[in-house]
């Protein structure tokens, strides 16, 4: 909070559903947009008699989660049920983890105006997913869909170590990178495969105990997430200045209106009655089991940044923003077999490949381009096959139709004209047809090069080595 | 520990059980008697027993992940009290 | 001789020499049926039309000859709280009135698979809560020895099916007596298997960490009959067992030679019957008899058994149930004015007294701040009650004793009394707990109303309490005693 007298402090719930082909406890798909009702089964519908069968992978993909988060693996956990009633519920109970979570005493490192911050994560949990309702008839009635239910989730909780909207929203980009290079989960935000609410108070700096916090709810984007706590930190300081007192509870963020909104209701306060379910078993992960999953995680963002920076000197921002995607990164490391300029693939990615995509609202799949594309083409550029100016066309090309740069080239005829004989014609002719710029060149107005330089470029449609051009254009002025 | 109607007030409306005054009456009467028998356990010491939640020594069962087939939207309705558009109605869920 | 009297191996024989058919089976148990249950009530729900085409298609299949399985063509009945595909199933609820299920249990697939018959539904306390079927939403069993008395619970529908000689066999469901009771209840052969044996899947939930299905039967062969069809591994349930399955027929040798069985004196102290202590110390002078040895034990905290389950098993229940809330299936209150009022409507017009209570104290012993003094407290002092156990079959083969401390009592008579009809399962509920197999089985009358024998054994040593129990009623012949019913 700029010039303000108080500090915020944020923890973050994060919801990230895995993504395993099957639900946690059923064979239904877990496949996002079929007909209401399709994916179901009397096990996902709560049916009587039914029982929960646990899917392995959904375990393997929460170990993976809470490894990469770095946090201690249990060696014993088990299932809990956490009762409540609600229609997007069927069983009446969520199957979750109360007191024995998968991983504990974790933490990410997130930076934040050049500053490295570490942020801790108390615990990851897995459990199921909810259905989905949708309000009709104007509020008076809900349809009830339970293709979502069961989706296997993790919970990860962070400690109330961040302290501003900026740091969450950094903390939150950090985790979805890390969920995305262990290819756990899509993470959108705005498909809901990664959701987040969030607890805030504010405390005058220099005081040790924490503020009355509120918890923030339904913020769908990352950029929802800074807003909602940007709001809650200025709503909470006028509460503080105007002598009040900040109330603890559940507020809704309203992205239209750009405010929050208390969610109190008369319902009476939680008593989720956990205990442990007995019709699961309890999970036992051993030594050799942690090093198979552990062995299954990727390079992952931290550990790639600093590479880059050591092995190809990129600057850390750079190596930053390469990184922060595993995408970006793969594809980075891709064209890298094809030319060792390193600087040079990362500055095409970070000027033109970033900015193509962001002027076109684009993923990186959606440009045709691909490591190997932008790698020949930057050595077409060190063979001297073709001008940087000639290059910025040629990857054009490449973006929107996905040929190779070799080919782009030779059917647009873009190869750089390197034979000194052709030059040297069209200088000659240039030098005639300009004989006011010739003499203002030799009255000492060097601006007047430039003019010829651009005049040669335009007779040979920009496909004239810039380097020969200069030196053959020096000559016969000089000469 | 004694019940009063008050907290068997709290325990239905947590359980989503609406019960009459007489219920409330009967329940606290017999819930009471069955809580103070249940005190006996306490005669026992058993702070160091692990407690048993599974009388088998069963750990990580677990299953391929496999998609198998679902049911129809019509079967998943079959027995819907109220059903539009292949999904379960229910009133508004705010008062 | 009634077909009834016969041992399944017997109509089994009948079958495939041609003697029988399916259709006369399935015949005399509907017309039995319609016969009886009108006094007895322990149907619910008849399966009539199918039974009878499924009994003209099983006849054409043995008209072709082949081998056929055990239970080939046998009519059997299904306590209503197992699920049944396209066969309502109640739980002898009101709730679940109008269910119709969309999947079948596992135990229904292997007797589907077995080629069994299902000729109907069996009356059950409601949601298998309560001990004398008086809990029934539909209408109270009779017990077919005396029409006045209770034939027990919950699985009462099952057992006085039996008795009455209306299904060749039937199963019920445990969870703190609920085989055994009834069965001792009507003079018939209850089996409780180890927990886990037996698939749960499509077995309506109570408390899941104790509840088993099991048969209820004429004789001990029979029973072993039907667990060898029911046991097993099954995928679908995370609790079964993954463990093999021995032919439980060939362990029926009529030899208990050499035996040592322990008697627990908790088992046969205050509060039994005079007359069932008799019954049951003459049952341990026949073992003895036939070279078995007994001696007096203790189970030392058997006392705290009823209290342990009642708070463990409610717990379970009271989550168990919350899926019945009116949204996918079962009663919806009419015109709620919102979803709360739908919930509290529709659930408590949907479950009977017992129901709600058990609710209410397993949410009460849940609840934020009881935690620890109730549920904790029950799961631990459970580990010292299946510690008694384990300690006592370090000596012994079998632990031995009454199944329930009286015979059947009368309809009405410990209604509005929860917790004396709660001790009535003092000698079934440790085993319960302990999740060892236990057998009832008749072991004579006191004033002319069944006794049972309660044979205990260790985790999954079906087999040895079936050899000792078939070799009793081998030497005894108490399980060809039957009601008068007319």
């Amino acid at each position: 909070m700029a010039n303000s007298k108080y500090e915020t402090v944020v923890g973050l719930e994060v919801h990230v559903e895995l993504h395993t082909k099957s639900k946690i406890f059923c064979g239904c798909s877990t496949s996002f947009g079929a007909p209401p009702n399709t994916h179901t089964c009397p096990v996902c519908l709560g049916h009587p008699g039914v029982l929960p069968v646990l899917n392995r992978q959904a375990v393997e993909y929460a170990m993976k989660a809470a490894m990469a988060i770095n946090c201690e693996i249990a060696e014993w956990c088990k299932f809990d049920r956490k009762n409540y009633f609600y229609p997007d519920s069927p069983k009446a109970y969520q199957i979750s983890q109360y007191d024995q979570p998968i991983g504990q005493n974790g933490w990410i490192d997130i930076e934040v105006n050049g500053k490295t911050k570490r942020i801790g994560i108390t615990r990851l949990h897995l459990e199921e997913d909810a259905g989905k309702l949708t309000h009709i008839d104007g509020g008076l009635g809900s349809l009830a869909d339970f293709n979502r239910v069961g989706t296997p989730l993790v919970e990860i909780v962070s400690e109330p170590d961040i302290r501003s909207p900026e740091e969450a929203k950094a903390y939150l980009e950090k985790l979805r990178a890390i969920m995305l290079y262990c290819d756990v989960s899509d993470v959108k935000m705005e498909e809901g495969s990664m959701r987040c609410d969030a607890n805030i108070s504010i405390r005058p700096f220099g005081q040790e105990k924490f503020g009355t916090r509120a918890e923030l709810k339904n913020m769908n984007s990352f950029r929802g997430v800074q807003r909602g706590l940007e709001y809650e930190e200025l709503r909470q300081a006028d509460i503080l200045d105007g002598g009040g007192q900040v109330v603890q509870e559940t507020r809704r963020w309203d992205e239209n209106q750009g405010k929050t909104f208390s969610m109190r209701s008369k319902e009476e306060a939680h008593d989720y009655r956990y205990f442990p379910d007995p019709d699961l078993v309890r999970l036992r992960i051993d030594d050799e089991w942690k090093a198979r999953v552990r062995a299954s995680i990727p390079e992952l963002p931290d550990a790639r940044q600093a590479r880059y920076i050591s092995e190809y000197g990129l600057s850390s921002y750079d190596a930053g923003v390469l990184t922060a995607s595993m995408k970006l990164a793969n594809f980075f490391e891709e064209s890298l077999k094809f030319t060792t300029d390193a600087k040079a693939s990362a500055n095409w990615i970070m000027g033109d490949l970033l900015g193509y995509l962001n002027a076109n609202n684009f993923e990186l799949e959606d440009a045709k381009i691909t490591g190997q594309g932008l790698g020949e083409l930057i050595q077409l550029i060190e063979k001297g096959t073709i001008s940087t100016k000639i290059a910025k066309t040629v990857f054009k090309g490449i973006v929107e139709t996905g040929k190779s740069p070799a080919q782009i080239v030779e059917e647009q005829g873009l190869v750089q004209i390197s034979d000194e004989g052709a030059i040297v014609a069209v200088v000659d002719a240039v030098i005639a047809a300009n004989p006011q710029s010739v003499e203002d060149f030799r009255g000492g107005k060097d601006k007047a090069i430039g003019f010829l330089v651009g005049q040669i470029m335009k007779e040979t449609k920009g496909k004239a080595n810039p380097g020969l051009v200069n030196k053959l254009l020096m000559e016969r002025l000089k000469g | 520990m004694s019940i009063s109607i008050k907290d068997v007030e709290h325990v239905a409306n947590l359980a989503r059980l609406e019960l009459s005054d007489a219920d409330k009456e009967q329940f606290a009467g017999q819930l009471n008697a069955i809580l103070k028998y249940a005190e006996k356990l306490n005669e026992l010491h058993t702070d160091e027993i692990e407690p048993t939640s599974h009388v088998l020594p069963i750990v990580n069962v677990m299953r391929d992940d496999a998609v198998k087939p679902s049911l129809t939207a019509e079967k998943a309705l079959l027995n819907a009290p109220e059903e539009e558009d292949g999904q379960f109605k229910v009133p508004a869920v705010l008062e | 001789m009634s077909l009834f009297d016969l041992r399944l191996s017997e109509l089994h024989n009948r079958l495939t020499t041609k003697q029988l058919s399916v259709a006369e089976l399935v015949d005399a148990s509907l017309s039995r049926i319609a016969e009886t249950d009108v006094k007895i009530g322990a149907f619910l729900t008849l399966n009539e039309e199918n039974a009878r085409k499924a009994a003209s298609e099983l006849d054409a299949e043995l008209a072709s000859g082949g081998e056929k399985g055990l239970l080939f063509g046998i009519p059997a009945g299904i306590k209503d709280n197992i699920v049944t595909e396209g066969l309502r199933t109640t739980c002898g609820s009101k709730f679940l009135e109008n269910y119709d299920p969309i999947y079948d249990a596992t135990v229904m697939k292997k007797l589907r698979a077995a080629q069994s018959i299902t000729v109907g539904k069996l009356n059950m306390d409601e949601f298998a809560m309560g001990g004398s079927n008086e809990n029934s939403a539909y209408h109270p069993v009779r017990n077919p020895w005396a029409l006045d008395r209770v034939p027990g619970g919950s699985s009462g529908g099952s057992a006085a099916a039996v008795a009455a000689r209306q299904a060749y066999f039937t199963l019920g469901s445990d969870t703190g007596g609920s085989i055994r009771q009834p069965a001792a209840y009507c003079g018939v052969v209850g089996l409780k298997p180890t927990y886990g044996l037996v698939s749960r899947f499509g077995l309506v939930a109570f408390a899941s960490s104790l509840d088993q299905i099991g048969p209820i039967t004429k004789n001990v062969e029979d029973s072993a009959y039907v667990l060898q069809a029911i046991a097993g591994h099954d995928e679908r349930d995370s609790t079964s067992a993954n463990v093999d399955i021995p032919d439980y027929l060939s362990a029926l040798t009529g030899d208990v030679k050499g035996l040592k069985i322990g008697v627990p004196r908790e088992y046969m102290g205050k509060g039994i019957d005079p007359q069932v202590k008799e019954r049951v110390l003459e049952a341990l002078k026949v073992f003895e008899s036939m070279g078995a040895h007994w001696e007096e034990i203790s189970l030392p905290h058997t006392d705290y058994a009823v209290a342990t389950y009642y708070l463990l098993a409610s717990s379970e229940a009271s989550s168990n149930l919350a899926r019945f809330d009116g949204v996918r299936y079962g009663v919806r209150a009419s015109n709620p004015d919102n979803l709360l009022d739908m919930y509290r409507r529709s659930r408590s017009e949907g479950f009977g007294p017992e129901v709600k209570r058990r609710i209410m104290l397993g949410t009460y012993a849940l609840s934020s701040g009881y935690y620890d003094a109730y549920y904790k407290k029950a799961q631990q002092v459970r580990t010292l009650i299946k510690r008694d156990f384990d300690q006592a079959f370090e000596k012994y083969d079998l632990i031995i004793g009454p199944t329930a401390p009286t015979p059947a009592f009368k309809i009405g008579e410990q209604v509005g009394d929860p917790l004396t009809m709660y001790l009535n399962d003092i000698c079934t509920i440790p085993v319960s707990l302990a999740g060892v197999p236990a057998i009832s089985i008749p072991c004579g009358t006191a004033d002319g109303l069944p006794v049972g024998l309660q044979i205990i054994g260790k985790h999954f040593d079906e087999a040895t309490v079936l050899r000792a129990a078939h070799a009793f009623e081998s030497q005894t012949g108490f399980h060809n005693l039957r009601p008068a019913l007319s």
